[in-house]
């Protein structure tokens, strides 16, 4: 499956490059468009996630490679962002309740 | 069906079976994703601290007055298409369509050189208008502090990069590597437009 992929040529870099456009277009408006704080930022970082995931997955081509290597690299990327959301964010706070 | 069935454990086994290669690349492709992987630390860092500030101060200056959202649009649209272009002449090279390595390599440092100077034009408008790394006329000194320490970052990971695929582009052209030397500068390129994802996410919209 992975060849048939591979093999109808430089479509589906196309495909990838038209996405990562309209999401970053949805992002640009989501600002313009002056969203409530709250669902702007979670919409935000939705789409971030999303464009991320499309780099990765397609142009760094780690869909294609075996397993072993997809989760050595995303698993340390996916812990730190847990861990820094996790300790700095309840930090940040309680500096800004000091204050 | 049983058939499938065995056909999937076994390659289920081959991806946990470890051996003489137990990522299934070869080692310079593992040591650039090594890379890339602490590299991601460092911008981690970066956009933490940025978040840290900008959370225990409570007030933050309105980007969409201080920077202008097209200029920006425009340089991760670059950014994108450079990606795009980029993924074409690794294809090319892996695929041995030769005519269309060099070509490609061309189109993606051309879209690192514009993204350059749409950053040393926002660069130069931001400075005239007062922003120092300590200091700036919008009341918070780390805004442009963060500013300028996470984008500079990013900005010397795009020059490095246009210089690493003007090296690969010569090398290519003198036959003196392999497909999948191209395969990891591109590795490189792409973890460049990712970053800025998150930088234009985080430090231009939020």
């Amino acid at each position: 499956m992975a060849e048939g992929t591979h093999q109808d040529g430089y479509r589906i870099y196309g495909v990838v490059w038209f996405w990562l456009l309209v999401i970053t277009l949805l992002e640009l408006g989501a600002v313009l468009v002056h969203l409530p704080h709250t669902l702007l930022v979670i919409s935000l970082l939705i789409m971030a996630l999303m464009k991320a995931a499309l780099i990765i997955a397609y142009f760094m081509h780690l869909r294609y490679e075996r397993l072993s290597l997809a989760y050595a690299v995303v698993t340390p990327m996916f812990f730190l962002a847990i861990v820094l959301f996790a300790f700095l964010g309840p930090d940040a706070l309680s500096v800004l309740h000091r204050r | 069906m049983a058939h499938d069935a065995v056909d999937q454990e076994q390659a289920l086994a081959s991806d946990w079976g470890g051996g003489g290669s137990p990522f299934a690349v070869g080692w310079p492709k593992l040591m650039m994703w090594l890379f890339l992987v602490s590299d991601t630390l460092t911008f981690a860092g970066l956009l933490a601290g940025y978040g840290v500030v900008r959370i225990s101060l409570g007030r933050w200056p309105d980007r969409t007055q201080v920077f202008n959202l097209y200029l920006v649009g425009a340089m991760t649209f670059i950014l994108i298409c450079s990606s795009a272009t980029m993924a074409v002449a690794v294809s090319a090279a892996k695929r041995g369509d030769h005519r269309r390595v060099i070509p490609y390599l061309l189109l993606t440092v051309l879209g690192g050189l514009l993204f350059l100077s749409g950053q040393a034009y926002e660069w130069t408008h931001f400075i005239r208008e007062g922003a120092r790394l300590f200091g700036n006329p919008w009341g918070i000194p780390q805004f442009s502090a963060t500013f300028f320490i996470t984008t500079g970052f990013h900005g010397g990971h795009v020059t490095v990069g246009v210089l690493y695929l003007l090296v690969t582009a010569l090398r290519w052209a003198r036959r003196s590597i392999q497909p999948e030397s191209v395969e990891i500068t591109g590795l490189y390129w792409h973890f460049v437009d990712l970053v800025w994802v998150f930088i234009f996410t985080l430090l231009y919209l939020i």
